[in-house]
């Protein structure tokens, strides 16, 4: 049902995944996941080591915050994010690059994992781990299944359905075994029977490599998936995988899922088998325009212009748009002083003219957006009644249903904003909701 | 550096465009634009010529002088309904200064008086198409008839004669039976009809032209199957049963959709974007409902032929069965 193609993209394919280097002052922002931000737990002049708790959990959705390098703590401040936004953060000035002991950091593999399923969920909290596929939900809160809810399904999202990204299928390439062990730490840690990892098929390379690898596990079946976006929405992904759909106004549990993005589960085999906390991003530098491709090993942290300076020198002149993320979902970047955050997935850089959108025209009423909208919603109606102020009739027509896929804009022939209506009218629902109450 | 962009997602677009949308349909029209110019000779070419430039002027005039507003005619819709308008008049000489009223009513009338493109209840062309039928009745059925082949004439009326429907329906009032009809001398052959080798307005004609129009239409995605199929699907079963209740009285299925503005009308006016529904159950019901009113306009009305005032009627509908049909939701 709906979904559109747009070009793939893909061009930092074969970009091995490097390692970017560590700048000379790092910001961590206490906000880097969905929820409350952390409570800071160092103070100016501290020294840290990397993999250091700075910032601590003490709401119910939060989570730790690990410092990405060594050195002395500058100031206990605000800074502002990637999109304007002041957020607390910690200021440190690097020094060297001293790890906590208990991390390991040999590269070999460690297969084994002695630990109970509860045991497994607190050291997600630990080390605080989030959910890499965007939503950056809190890894505890969602392997803490509720009372009378039970899981059947696990499911990794390796569909990287976003036009341009590949830091998933890099790190399916260059990791499959520690992903393996990952996903079956979750699997553990629900009480799953089996884990089902979704990759579309326009990626063979790594449907073969985590083919091979996981028939040397147990309970682990690679599901290759139709090229189609939003394939890897989690809603579409559950139903694409398990048959079964996540009613209106529910969350996966509701049907028996879990949903867990792969490079979540790379940094899930990290924590538990190596005691390293989140602290690093993998992440795809790409762009038309720009003279080289890349995927990188990047420290929470960095910020977006030290990442353009190590890869690329500078922006081409004829940058129009950075994006963090894909072209369908991600955010345009508005800060490049802004440090990165704990699932970034990418720096993407579009020329001025694809940046630039078409001027709006009038509805010719031809139904794309509806044929093309995966919930089955009908854009053009919340269009409308979004201009008019009828918040009411679009949280009666489902607006809140809406995922944000951005298929409707994508297919107006009228190049009409059809999703900034839609945001505005969720917002104005949720307010009126809140009102209410 | 230039100053960065920032917008919500999406940041891509399909460059799919209103103007691309119209001017595909206006390439999807040539098919039946060159059958006619073979049966019709030059008129057919005037005709039209004259019917788009006069819907593109007037809506420039209007749009410029009246409200005032940036010109649209660049996306190329003035020139589809145009093109529409002169396929459903006879390709007579008297319509090169009639088609030039039917473009005022179709343009000012049926589309700009409610604000221009995607605002029109109604479908323009059949809007203007209509308002000709009435108000020039005898000019609107004086139908030239199809040469064998390029005529040379020009400016100047051939023979005229009637179409296959009005024979039947001047058949059926002077009491000759349906069988007696189709055997007699003027009927033209089952293939003549398919070709578009018979009398009627000048794009209607050609069976075989406008269905490959179509299939272009639906290989761009630009109109689903739904209406054209429920469209003539309905027309063909329900003239079929009242063939088999009584094939004096009433003409067989096969003959029936191939005549007239069935074709014309299914595959390129009632898919008209602005005026059909857009839910698909919608659709299917719209083309249902003009496929159920033709016959019964055809068979019990006053005039031969129904497809203008059927799918004028369902556009009516439109707002009706948007409200009732809605896609089907996500887990529902």
């Amino acid at each position: 049902m709906g979904g559109v193609h747009p070009e793939e993209n893909k061009i930092s394919n074969d970009a091995a995944i490097e390692v970017m280097p560590v700048g000379k002052q790092m910001v961590v922002l206490m906000n880097q996941h969905l929820g409350a931000p952390a409570t800071p737990v160092v103070q100016k002049g501290d020294k840290v080591k990397v993999g250091q708790l700075i910032g601590e959990a003490q709401a119910f959705m939060c989570a730790n915050v690990h410092s990405p390098v060594s050195g002395t703590v500058l100031k206990i401040d605000t800074c502002k994010d990637a999109f304007g936004i002041s957020k607390p953060a910690v200021y440190i000035n690097v020094e060297g690059d001293e790890w906590l002991e208990t991390i390991d950091r040999t590269p070999d593999i460690k297969r084994e994992c002695t630990l109970e399923p509860k045991e497994i969920v607190a050291k997600l909290k630990e080390m605080g781990i989030v959910g890499l596929g965007g939503a950056t939900f809190p890894a505890h809160i969602k392997y803490s299944i509720p009372e009378g809810k039970k899981a059947e399904y696990l499911i990794i999202n390796a569909a990287e359905c976003e036009p341009y990204l590949t830091s998933d299928l890099r790190v399916m390439l260059e990791h499959a075994e520690e992903i393996c062990i990952g996903i079956s730490i979750l699997r553990k840690a629900l009480g799953v029977p089996a884990a089902y990892v979704g990759i579309e098929s326009n990626k063979p390379q790594a449907i073969k490599v985590m083919t091979e690898t996981a028939s040397r596990f147990e309970g682990i079946v690679i599901e290759p998936l139709k090229v189609k976006y939003p394939q890897g929405a989690e809603k579409q992904l559950i139903n694409a995988i398990t048959g079964r759909k996540v009613p209106s106004g529910k969350l996966p549990i509701d049907v028996g899922c879990v949903v867990s993005n792969v490079g979540t589960t790379f940094a899930v085999y990290e924590a538990i088998q190596k005691n390293k906390p989140l602290i690093e991003n993998i992440l795809t530098v790409t762009g038309k325009e720009l003279p080289s491709q890349h995927n990188y090993i990047v420290r929470i942290g960095t910020t977006y212009n030290e990442i353009i300076a190590h890869s690329i020198g500078q922006l081409p002149e004829t940058t129009g748009k950075v994006i963090s993320g894909g072209t369908m979902m991600g955010k345009a970047v508005a800060n490049l002083d802004a440090p990165t955050v704990k699932g970034n997935a990418s720096v993407l850089v579009i020329g001025e003219k694809e940046a630039r959108r078409n001027p709006e025209t009038a509805c010719i009423r031809c139904g794309k957006c509806m044929n093309a909208c995966p919930m089955g919603l009908e854009p053009y109606l919340f269009s409308a009644l979004v201009k008019n102020g009828r918040t009411d009739e679009s949280r009666q027509h489902n607006i809140l249903d809406c995922i944000e896929c951005g298929c409707c804009y994508f297919s107006c022939p009228a190049n009409k904003p059809l999703l900034d209506e839609i945001r505005l009218g969720k917002n104005r629902v949720r307010a009126a909701m809140a009102a209410k109450k | 550096m230039n100053l960065l962009n920032i917008s919500g997602s999406p940041h891509v677009h399909s460059d799919e465009s209103t103007k691309r949308i119209m001017w595909r349909v206006n390439l999807a029209l040539v098919p039946a634009l060159i059958v006619a110019t073979l049966f019709f000779g030059v008129n057919a070419l005037l005709v039209s010529l004259i019917s788009v430039v006069s819907c593109v002027l007037f809506q420039w005039l209007i749009e410029k002088f009246i409200l005032k507003v940036p010109s649209t005619i660049g996306d190329g819709s003035a020139i589809v309904t145009g093109l529409l308008l002169a396929f459903n008049v006879p390709a007579s000489s008297s319509m090169l200064w009639i088609v030039i009223i039917g473009a005022l009513v179709a343009i000012a009338i049926g589309k700009m008086s409610f604000g221009g493109l995607g605002r029109n209840p109604f479908n323009p062309a059949l809007v203007g198409r209509v308002f000709l039928l009435i108000s020039f009745p005898v000019q609107m059925t004086t139908w030239p008839k199809a040469a064998s082949w390029f005529p040379t004439r020009f400016l100047t009326d051939a023979d005229s004669g009637a179409t296959p429907l009005g024979l039947i329906k001047e058949g059926v009032k002077s009491g000759q039976s349906i069988k007696d009809i189709m055997a007699s001398a003027d009927m033209p052959s089952l293939c003549d009809i398919f070709l578009g080798h018979i009398g009627g307005s000048m794009g209607e004609i050609s069976a075989l032209a406008i269905l490959i129009g179509a299939i272009y239409l639906l290989c761009r995605k630009i109109i689903s199957w739904h209406i054209p199929v429920s469209f003539i699907g309905t027309a063909f079963i329900f003239s079929g049963i009242l063939w088999l209740i009584s094939p004096d009285k009433f003409l067989d299925p096969v003959t029936t959709i191939l005549t007239g503005g069935i074709m014309l009308g299914a595959c390129f006016m009632a898919t008209d974007m602005v005026t059909s529904p857009m839910a698909r159950s919608g659709q299917l019901i719209f083309g249902f409902g003009c496929g159920l009113l033709t016959v019964i306009i055809r068979n019990w009305g006053a005039y031969p032929e129904g497809v203008s005032f059927a799918i004028l009627i369902m556009n009516s509908v439109t707002p009706l069965l948007n409200r009732w049909c809605k896609p089907r939701r996500f887990a529902c």
